[in-house]
């Protein structure tokens, strides 16, 4: 006898991509919060993890959780050199708009908009996908992002160039191509691992 | 062991893109980490060695990479009946991504459908069904995952996957993602010296 997915309580199911805070609902069986050892907790990283659904569920496999979240936190916060924060979360943004994840857009959107202080224009790459013409900095970050999001990959010299021509060093490539690269890691666990819901703070604003 | 992303991007002890790695050391670590707990994993009770590996090789083999291909297929070295097997399945469902659909609404404009792939005889019986449905959601996984759904899960439980083994091979699927792309960047950037 198999087990059976999770039916999501009844929610208002978002329809545009968007910057308001989301919430997100599992079709598997997330583990309890009673039932998290202490090396699921090592997992999770952030204690307050352990109130999120995603988390709980991907705590199932503690050793590849755990990587994986110390992998994204150095790809995104180290402060080392290499490529501005706005525009690792622009190349999230990008990676997440392209793939299609409404969940991981709004999230990240949000980060790039804070961060870079450029809401129109991370409003104008959510509302018109990644052809939107935001400067010529930007534009060469999503187009590399996008580059490598496209399966085969189609990253080439040419957009090594261009973001070269922008004024990035190869450090900050690095973070573009590391950055970018995480989001088909993440986008692919969001938009296949349960759905996002409008309900909650967004609802309730 | 050898840092497999430097490995395959051949990146050299003491060159520039090297030294660039340096500076995100928990990066490259725990990428390395992750495919250690993917593919020498604690426990097989949820997804068999021999399963992960066919996954693999098939992910790498849809990424269209030679150098990724020959990595995964060296892993199933001792099972040629199952490495031909993948490399048949494969064969049969290269695309170009990403596609899919959107929720009914304004997006609906954005949307480009196409057909979920489905293993068929004589491959489909010489994966075994387990790994046929792996294969199958790994494709959407790779191609098109914003048509996932909740049917797409019950056809893996249906096939005896866990709710545990899930997360494993989905996990899999996506590190790949991340890890074919990060080695294809880093070579790209490579031969294009300033």
């Amino acid at each position: 006898m198999s087990e059976k997915v999770l039916t999501p309580p009844e929610h208002v199911e978002p329809l545009v991509f968007t910057r308001d805070q989301l919430d997100w609902l599992p079709w598997l069986e997330p583990m309890a919060e009673q039932d998290l050892t202490a090396r699921h907790m090592a997992a999770l990283v952030d204690a307050a993890r352990a109130k999120s659904p995603y988390f709980r569920l991907l705590v199932r496999d503690p050793e590849v959780l755990e990587a994986r979240t110390r992998t994204d936190k150095d790809i995104f916060y180290n402060s080392d050199a290499g490529l501005p924060r706005a525009e690792r979360e622009l190349a999230a943004a990008a990676t997440s708009r392209f793939n299609g994840c409404i969940y991981c857009a709004s999230v990240h959107a949000r980060f790039a908009a804070t961060y870079s202080k450029r809401v129109d224009d991370v409003d104008r790459l959510l509302a018109k996908g990644v052809e939107a013409d935001l400067d010529a900095r930007w534009n060469a970050i999503v187009a590399a992002s996008v580059a490598l999001t496209a399966t085969p990959v189609t990253f080439g010299p040419e957009h090594v160039d261009r973001l070269r021509a922008v004024g990035l060093a190869d450090a900050a490539i690095v973070d573009v191509i590391n950055a970018a690269s995480f989001f088909n890691w993440a986008n692919r666990l969001m938009l296949s691992l349960g759905e996002p819901s409008a309900t909650g703070a967004a609802a309730n604003r | 062991m050898a840092d497999v992303i430097d490995s395959l991007a051949d990146i050299a002890p003491g060159s520039a893109l090297d030294t660039i790695r340096t500076r995100r050391p928990q990066a490259r670590l725990h990428a390395q980490a992750t495919y250690d707990s993917l593919f020498k994993p604690a426990s097989e009770a949820d997804a068999s060695k021999r399963e992960r590996f066919a996954i693999a090789l098939f992910v790498a083999r849809l990424h269209g990479k030679q150098e990724i291909t020959a990595h995964y297929g060296k892993l199933l070295e001792a099972d040629p009946e199952l490495q031909e097997a993948v490399r048949m399945a494969a064969a049969a469902a290269g695309s170009q991504g990403p596609w899919g659909r959107y929720p009914v609404g304004p997006l609906s404009a954005e949307d480009k459908p196409g057909a979920a792939d489905r293993i068929a005889l004589p491959v489909r019986d010489q994966l075994g069904e387990r790994i046929a449905a792996a294969l199958e959601h790994a494709h959407m996984l790779v191609y098109h995952p914003r048509d996932a759904a909740p049917a797409h899960l019950q056809a893996l439980l249906d096939a005896g996957w866990s709710t545990t083994g899930i997360v494993a091979i989905s996990q899999l699927v996506a590190f790949l993602s991340y890890q074919i792309r990060v080695m294809t960047g880093l070579r790209v950037l490579q031969a294009r010296p300033r």
